[in-house]
């Protein structure tokens, strides 16, 4: 029997990752003579980062498990005007406001846990009408108009740093280890990977895949309801359809860092090293003076390439 | 998410979906004649239609890729990139012919479908990864190269040619209203693909290959090249629907199609498309964007707020989608099967 | 079935001459002859990594042997590249998925081929239907030709995949596995088709674990074990046993085990008239501490429905279950885990395993409870410890318990779904044809395993297909048919014939 060719391509991943990760961060300190290590550069990439970081992180679960949310960015949306609206309209304090935003968001994960493991729905459908239904209710609630004006202690969240450490950035860090120690230290993650990979045989193993999938979704949402406090706080408005854009970089970002859009297979890790080399890209266009969209366009094609080449060093192996 | 397919037994949403959305449609327009008699008008109905030809165009090309178990995400930026460049040239070499125009963006659309075509191909990798990947890139480099400038002023046969119509009634304040050419567009549009998909072996081929693409491969189909059509014939498409898109607002603005993807996608799978592939139909999808834009109709007609159209929408997608799922529930119980996981 | 002189009269169709196949350094094939005859059922057995297989593949233009093989096809030397060339050939597979297109119709199954013809015409549904009802008139074939095949029983499922290959003008089908999923009346419908496309001189090379119909339908019969071709038979020259042992090469003792002291043991389990429609029947037995009962019946018999529905993923319709003494509703898997019941199931590969995942993660899966330390977190170093020690315990041939479990052996892997379960400390394990596909060493480890289990007052349910596997090592035999039991059996006092009798009346 050959050599298993999987415990070979998880690290190879990641190791591309890093070897991408290294000739970016040169590429682009050799094009912008270093400014791209400034401390001011670093920490422009640290603001910016977390909010991806955080949405696909919770993009993650559900495509471990072979699914999909579409409707991460809506819920992160639907909570952010919570959040807004809590302290504009009611004058509630920031605290009180970010947990009614995660009460928010954890009902939709409620919702969508539901949907999709109790009623059987595919996963792509659920949320995708899902989608259209929560950013429906954020336009019914916000009528298009922007929320803005939160007090400073709130925007402290957006554009404070700690030890020269952005705010946004600790709250993603954070998030990270919280996802990596539930993925890699609780009986709920072991399932979550095997369920992913295989459903029938960890139900006949006596896992109970519904609750596992529904706990899923619930993790996702409420890491999408993270990612709205960092959203109200960094853009200090709230609007129905903000980051409209992102959804489908989550799923871009996922799988560059390794997880397996089929299910079972990903790490925390290949996906910060993914966004990290994302951001990195968009930092240093901006550094560059070159349009953001080209920084988009670079990403695809990044991902193109990953996924060739790994499919050519593989290629023998399948 | 990706290609469960077999254990699903009936991967459609409706058991025949062109039936009940048929009935749907009839029972909405009944219910919304009543609130409101201006509903069933030609005027409204003309009026209706022709503002739904870009979503319905490219639900047909939508659906095409779905069947054959795709999907295809970058079809927004292809329809940009399609009618910016036919509208750079129209503009800047002032071509005063409507054919010309109508023609540009056809082979632009199919050259990027072949882009997306050929990655699905030999990535293998699923076509939701590789389309996201082309929009971003495509996109990406439209606005970098463009610089996101709108395009108007167009030559006057372009001009014209929108407001051309079949024919042409008048009303009762004496306003003319008509039949748009565009609705004639669609209408051709949808008959054609049905045709290939009913009567082309191409079209059987590519339902074959979204019910067992193993099988197909297998039967010795080549899976190159209906893999190259499929995309091909979306991006065909996603040219021919951004000519409408330019046509109907004389206007070019880069970013504004980009975002809209996932509705398309909703249509076509209201109208019968299972995203495992292997079903749907043309009437499906023709019935399907006739759903929504009767539902948009109406809510306008009934003067309530706009903002309520995507949550009811929604609403529609998750229950069609809930009733399918506990129908396969309760066959597979009926048929004695033991577990559906 | 034609006789041994005509046959020997006819030209064969298919020759294969010195056929040999080596990937690296390990021999899949050596100097193998084999021939087929028009009008012929050809049967092929051997345990898996025999070569068979191989052979298939050659024959199909999967893969090419090595230089030196010759192949002749109706008298004419004939190189097969690729499945293209097989297909030209008139050779056809049709595999054991059935590779149809579930949500097209039966007729344009059947005439898929024409999709590949060179000049593509427009299509006539009138024309397909009818053509289609021809193909399967002549045959004596009754399905409508309009029905989606995914609404189609698998043994009908079946019969079209075979049609399909007859309406390409095949004349030799090459079967692999065909009976798995049918019912006993299915196979004999599939049998009596075949029997009527044999009249047309069709070939058939029918490949089956199952020996008891390899001899029921085969004319010849070829086995192979370890890359080598060991023989050809006439069907009349074999029987089971021999069979059994040309595949294996080792004598299956019939003889029966001895009688164990059970008068002593506690009822751990008991059902009464168990009934779930489609499924099973008024179904009631006993099973007690320490007890190996066995649970033999032919396909369709009910036997995994009932095994499930103990197991609790198949709650009956009426009837009770007791078990140790208090009644108990098993509504779902987890009630039944809790309860002591374990299940290793009948299809390894989907139900038992996840192959892309380590050994280790599939061996704690069950017992993740139990590796949890404070805060809920798993203690990684119980878990690796729990899975190493079971490795040990189990014999189980791994490099490491990190690897995927897709990298062992067949009979491994079994051993490693047999583990996970034992980690739970059952009081009732179902076993559900434990040794289907599992070679000869990894067959006696297996058996070594169950005896020392019920040792330790474990009860097993052992559901098989081979009445010597049940003879040799159950203390109690129930024999299923039709969804009801029809027997009753102890080892020491019955006969395989008799057995054998009682299943297939």
């Amino acid at each position: 029997m050959s050599r298993n060719p999987f415990s070979k391509s998880k690290n190879p991943q990641l190791l591309i990752l890093v070897i991408i990760l290294v000739a970016i961060f040169l590429l682009f300190g050799l094009l912008t003579k270093g400014k791209i290590f400034e401390l001011h550069s670093l920490q422009a990439i640290a603001f910016q980062l977390p909010l991806l970081g955080l949405l696909t992180l919770a993009q993650m679960s559900p495509m471990l498990t072979g699914g999909i949310d579409l409707s991460i960015v809506s819920t992160a949306n639907l909570s952010a005007i919570i959040i807004a609206l809590s302290m504009t309209q009611f004058n509630f304090s920031p605290f009180l406001a970010i947990i009614l935003g995660l009460v928010l968001s954890l009902g939709l994960g409620v919702l969508k846990g539901t949907l999709v493991a109790f009623c059987s729905i595919p996963a792509m459908i659920a949320t995708l009408g899902l989608m259209i239904f929560i950013r429906g209710v954020a336009l019914v609630i916000t009528k298009g108009y922007v929320i803005a004006g939160f007090p400073q202690s709130f925007l402290f969240l957006g554009d404070g740093t700690i030890l020269g450490i952005p705010m946004p950035f600790i709250i993603f860090l954070i998030a990270a280890a919280f996802m990596s120690l539930i993925l890699n230290r609780t009986p709920f993650g072991i399932q979550l990977y095997l369920l992913g990979s295989n459903p029938t045989a960890t139900l006949f193993s006596g896992v109970n895949n519904k609750r596992v999938i529904f706990r899923v979704y619930l993790l996702c949402s409420f890491l999408a309801g993270v990612a709205s406090i960092v959203m109200t706080a960094r853009f200090n408005a709230a609007q129905a359809g903000y980051g409209e854009s992102y959804l489908l970089l989550t799923v871009l970002a996922c799988v560059l860092g390794g997880v397996n859009p089929s299910g079972g297979f990903g790490k925390v890790g290949g996906l910060i090293l993914s966004m990290v080399v994302l951001q990195v890209v968009a930092t240093g266009f901006n550094l560059l003076g070159l349009s953001s969209h080209l920084a988009s366009a670079l990403w695809g094609i990044i991902l193109v390439s990953v996924i060739l080449t790994n499919r050519l060093i593989f290629a023998r192996e399948t | 998410m990706i290609g469960r397919e077999a254990y699903l037994v009936n991967k459609k949403i409706f058991q025949q979906t062109e039936f009940y959305l048929g009935i749907i449609i009839v029972a909405l327009s009944f219910f919304l004649t009543l609130i409101n008699p201006k509903f069933l008008t030609l005027e409204n109905w003309f009026d209706m239609l022709r503002s739904n030809t870009f979503l319905g165009i490219l639900a047909l090309g939508e659906l095409v890729v779905l069947i054959s178990g795709g999907i295809d995400v970058s079809f927004t930026a292809t329809a940009t990139i399609a009618q910016y460049i036919m509208g750079l040239i129209i503009t800047t070499y002032y071509i005063d012919n409507v054919l010309v125009a109508f023609l540009i963006p056809i082979p632009i659309g199919i050259a990027l479908g072949a882009i997306n075509g050929a990655l699905v191909y030999y990535t293998k990798v699923h076509p939701v990864i590789i389309t996201i990947s082309t929009l971003n890139a495509f996109f990406g480099f439209l606005m970098f190269f463009s610089g996101g400038k709108w395009i108007y002023n167009f030559p006057p046969s372009f001009r014209s040619f929108s407001r051309l119509q079949v024919f042409s009634l008048v009303n009762a304040r004496g306003v003319e209203y008509g039949f748009s050419i565009f609705i004639l567009l669609w209408i051709i549009l949808a008959i054609f693909t049905w045709m290939i998909l009913k009567y082309f072996p191409v079209g059987r081929k590519i339902y074959a290959v979204g019910g067992n693409l193993e099988a197909a491969r297998r039967a010795g189909f080549n899976i190159f090249r209906l893999q190259l059509f499929v995309y091909c014939f979306m991006g065909a498409l996603a040219g021919l629907a951004s000519f409408v898109n330019a046509s109907l607002n004389q206007m070019i603005q880069p970013n504004s199609l980009v975002g809209g993807e996932l509705d398309i996608l909703a249509a076509a799978i209201l109208g019968g498309a299972s995203v495992f592939g292997g079903s749907g139909s043309a009437g499906g999808a023709f019935l399907g964007v006739l759903l929504i834009a009767i539902i948009k109709n109406g809510l306008i007609l009934m003067r309530a707020s706009a903002y309520w159209h995507e949550v009811i929408m929604g609403a529609i997608i998750v229950a069609a989608a809930g009733i399918s799922a506990y129908q396969q529930k309760a066959k597979a119980k009926r048929e004695g099967e033991i577990l559906v996981p | 079935m034609s006789s041994k002189t005509e046959q020997v009269q006819k030209k064969p169709y298919l020759v294969l001459k010195n056929v040999s196949k080596r990937y690296g350094g390990v021999v899949a094939l050596e100097g193998v002859d084999f021939t087929i005859f028009p009008g012929e059922v050809h049967g092929l057995v051997g345990e898996n990594g025999s070569g068979k297989s191989t052979l298939v593949k050659i024959i199909t233009g999967v893969v090419r042997p090595e230089k030196g093989a010759e192949v002749e096809v109706n008298g004419q030397k004939v190189e097969i590249n690729n499945p293209f060339d097989a297909f030209r050939l008139g050779i056809h597979v049709v595999h054991q998925d059935l590779s149809l297109f579930p949500n097209l119709s039966v007729a344009e199954n059947i005439l898929s081929h024409r999709y590949l013809e060179k000049t593509q015409k427009l299509i006539n549904w009138r024309d397909l239907k009818a053509e289609a009802t021809r193909v399967m008139d002549k045959l004596g074939v009754g399905i409508d030709p309009e029905t989606e095949v995914n609404r189609l029983s698998v043994a009908d499922q079946q019969l079209v995949a075979i049609l399909r290959a007859i309406a390409s003008e095949a004349r030799l089908i090459i079967l692999d596995e065909p009976t798995s999923s049918l019912t006993r009346r299915e196979v004999n419908r599939l049998f009596a088709f075949i029997h009527e496309l044999k009249a047309r001189n069709i070939s058939f090379l029918f490949i089956s674990h199952r020996l008891d119909e390899v001899l029921e339908i085969s004319d010849r019969v070829t086995v192979f074990r370890d890359g080598k071709k060991i023989g050809t038979f006439q069907q009349e020259e074999l029987d089971k046993k021999r069979l059994s042992f040309l595949m294996t090469g080792k004598e299956i003792s019939s003889r029966p085990s001895s009688v164990r002291a059970l008068s002593k043991k506690e009822e751990i389990m008991r059902v009464e008239n168990l009934t779930k429609k489609g499924h099973y029947e008024k179904v009631s037995f006993s099973l007690y501490q320490g007890e190996i009962l066995g649970l033999i019946g032919p396909r369709g018999s009910g036997r995994t429905e009932l095994a499930l529905t103990i197991f609790g993923l198949n709650p009956p319709d009426e009837g009770k279950i007791y078990f140790e003494g208090r009644p108990q509703i098993i509504n779902s898997n987890q009630v039944a885990i809790n309860l002591g019941i374990g299940y290793v199931p009948e299809n390894r590969l989907i139900q038992g395993l996840v192959l892309d995942h380590s050994v280790e993660d599939n061996l704690v899966i069950t017992v993740l409870r139990q590796i949890i330390k404070g805060m809920g977190l798993v203690d990684l170093q119980k878990k690796r410890a729990a899975a190493e020690k079971a490795v040990r315990e189990f014999n189980i041939k791994t490099e490491s318990v990190e690897v995927p479990v897709k990298t062992l052996s067949g009979g491994n892997q079994q051993k490693v779904v047999l583990a996970k379960w034992i980690l739970t400390s059952p009081r009732l394990l179902i076993l559900d044809t434990p040794t289907h596909g599992v070679d000869v060493a990894a067959k006696e480890s297996i058996y070594q395993s169950i005896r020392e289990l019920s040792q330790r007052n474990l009860s097993l349910i052992f559901i098989s297909d081979e009445e010597t596997e049940v003879l040799n090592n159950c203390d109690r035999i129930l024999v299923m048919k039709n969804g009801q039991i029809v027997g009753e059996f102890f080892p020491w006092e019955t006969r395989e014939e008799e057995l054998r009798k009682t299943i297939l009346q």
